[in-house]
């Protein structure tokens, strides 16, 4: 028995195929999803998601968004889905360093969408790095 | 008769034009690679987005959103994607007639692109607000936008926003479009789903099963949905902006290769023109030279 799994994000489709499992960064905290799951449609936080695909576990770092659980067919929107190569720790060290920096000069002048937004790239940015790092040790 | 000076200097104005038109064609074509690509992309995102938002609906009985109410009045609010430049074939000018057709004569305008805000001014109409996206359509700059749509719709300044922007069919057609954007509308599952349960080789009973089946909500229906609909918004005005773009660059392109095109029909006419010319020219003085050595006889 296995489910279909999408994960698109605006720019392209990660992923679609079939797999036994996922797991995914919910709003409330991490949840398994095997097939034959009760509708659910959950936000998601920015975090780590999992599936096993063939026998195989794979990993992606996502950012905030949503997933629509049906009994066959999970579909998660997110606005990043990264594997751990397409990662540059350097580089999302320095947008997180200019995000907080931003955060932190303007906090005054920025609206609260902005700020909510600003927080969302630092969450998305944070997800990626300790994705990163949790593989490589 | 043109005389051969003239024919040379012709031939050479359009040659130059050929250049111009040849640069501008590739040009296009690089840009329009991309922005195709980007247009494609974003609707697979675009219609989960659609479906998930459909699906919410169907369980969406009593509860209510202010971006989902109807409103009887008919103050209308358009946001207007054109092109800031033109050479793109009747691109503009098919909007245009679309918007006149379409759009109620005492609505008001956003606009985006120089092309149809002159239009828009010309016909008297208002513009609320003008903006300026880069090229390709990055995804913060449509932002704002959305924005000041959903504040003029919420604040109640306006009971309805329409979208009018080129959707992008493929190379050589594109289709002006008039959508609804709010209040958002009854969102139809759309046919991307019906052939997805086709090939997933669902009967039409399972399909209707699936079409009414219950959700829950994590953490809660009101969160989801606050959190879903400003992002259905803001990428529905991006995703008209990214077509916009890919029709943009399609329609210049196709243009400049058919000025290409003619330029080089048109050389090649004037080249025979000129060669019979030039051939009359020598028939004629040899023809007065045999006369004359003729006549000295």
């Amino acid at each position: 028995m296995a489910m279909h799994l999408d994960i698109v994000t605006p720019e392209k489709k990660v992923f679609s195929g079939f797999v036994d499992n996922v797991y995914l960064p919910g709003a409330d905290g991490e949840m398994g999803i095997l097939p034959q799951h009760a509708g659910l449609v959950s936000a998601l936080q920015a975090g780590e998601l999992r599936y096993l695909h063939n026998g195989e576990v794979g990993t992606l770092a996502v950012g905030s968004g949503f997933a629509e659980i049906t009994q066959e067919k999970v579909v998660v929107l997110t606005d990043m889905a990264l594997g751990e190569e397409e990662i540059d720790e350097e580089e999302t060290e320095k947008a997180l360093e200019r995000a907080k920096e931003k955060l932190h000069d303007q906090e005054h002048d920025l609206d609260a969408e902005e700020v909510a937004n600003l927080q969302a790239l630092i969450a998305k940015q944070m997800a990626a790095l300790s994705f990163k790092r949790k593989r490589r040790h | 008769m043109a005389n051969l000076r003239d024919i040379r200097r012709r031939i050479k104005s359009v040659k130059n034009t050929a250049q111009i038109t040849r640069a501008m064609q590739l040009v296009a074509a690089a840009k329009m690679k991309k922005a195709q690509d980007q247009a494609l992309a974003g609707r697979e995102y675009s219609a989960h987005l659609n479906q998930m938002l459909a699906d919410i609906q169907q369980n969406f009985g009593d509860e209510s959103h202010p971006l989902l109410e109807k409103r009887e009045g008919s103050r209308e609010l358009v946001l207007v994607i054109s092109t800031d430049k033109g050479l793109c074939g009747p691109l503009n000018t098919n909007l245009a007639k679309a918007l006149v057709a379409q759009a109620s004569p005492d609505a008001h305008y956003v606009t985006v692109g120089r092309k149809l805000r002159a239009v828009c001014e010309k016909l008297g109409r208002k513009v609320l607000a003008d903006f300026n996206v880069k090229d390709p359509v990055p995804f913060f700059q449509t932002r704002p936008i959305a924005k000041l749509l959903t504040k003029e719709f919420l604040d109640g300044n306006y009971d309805k926003v329409t979208l009018v922007y080129t959707k992008f069919v493929n190379t050589l057609r594109q289709e002006p479009v008039v959508t609804a954007l709010l209040p958002i509308q009854e969102i139809e599952g759309d046919i991307e789903a019906e052939s997805e349960a086709a090939a997933h080789g669902m009967s039409t009973e399972e399909k209707i099963k699936d079409a009414f089946r219950d959700y829950t909500f994590e953490p809660s229906p009101a969160a989801v949905l606050e959190a879903l609909l400003p992002l259905y918004i803001n990428y529905q005005v991006y995703q008209a902006h990214v077509e916009a773009r890919a029709s943009e660059h399609s329609a210049r392109m196709v243009a400049m290769k058919a000025a290409t095109d003619n330029a080089k029909k048109f050389i090649k006419e004037l080249t025979l023109e000129y060669n019979k010319l030039r051939q009359g020219a020598i028939t004629a003085e040899l023809l007065e030279i045999t006369t004359a050595m003729k006549a000295m006889e």
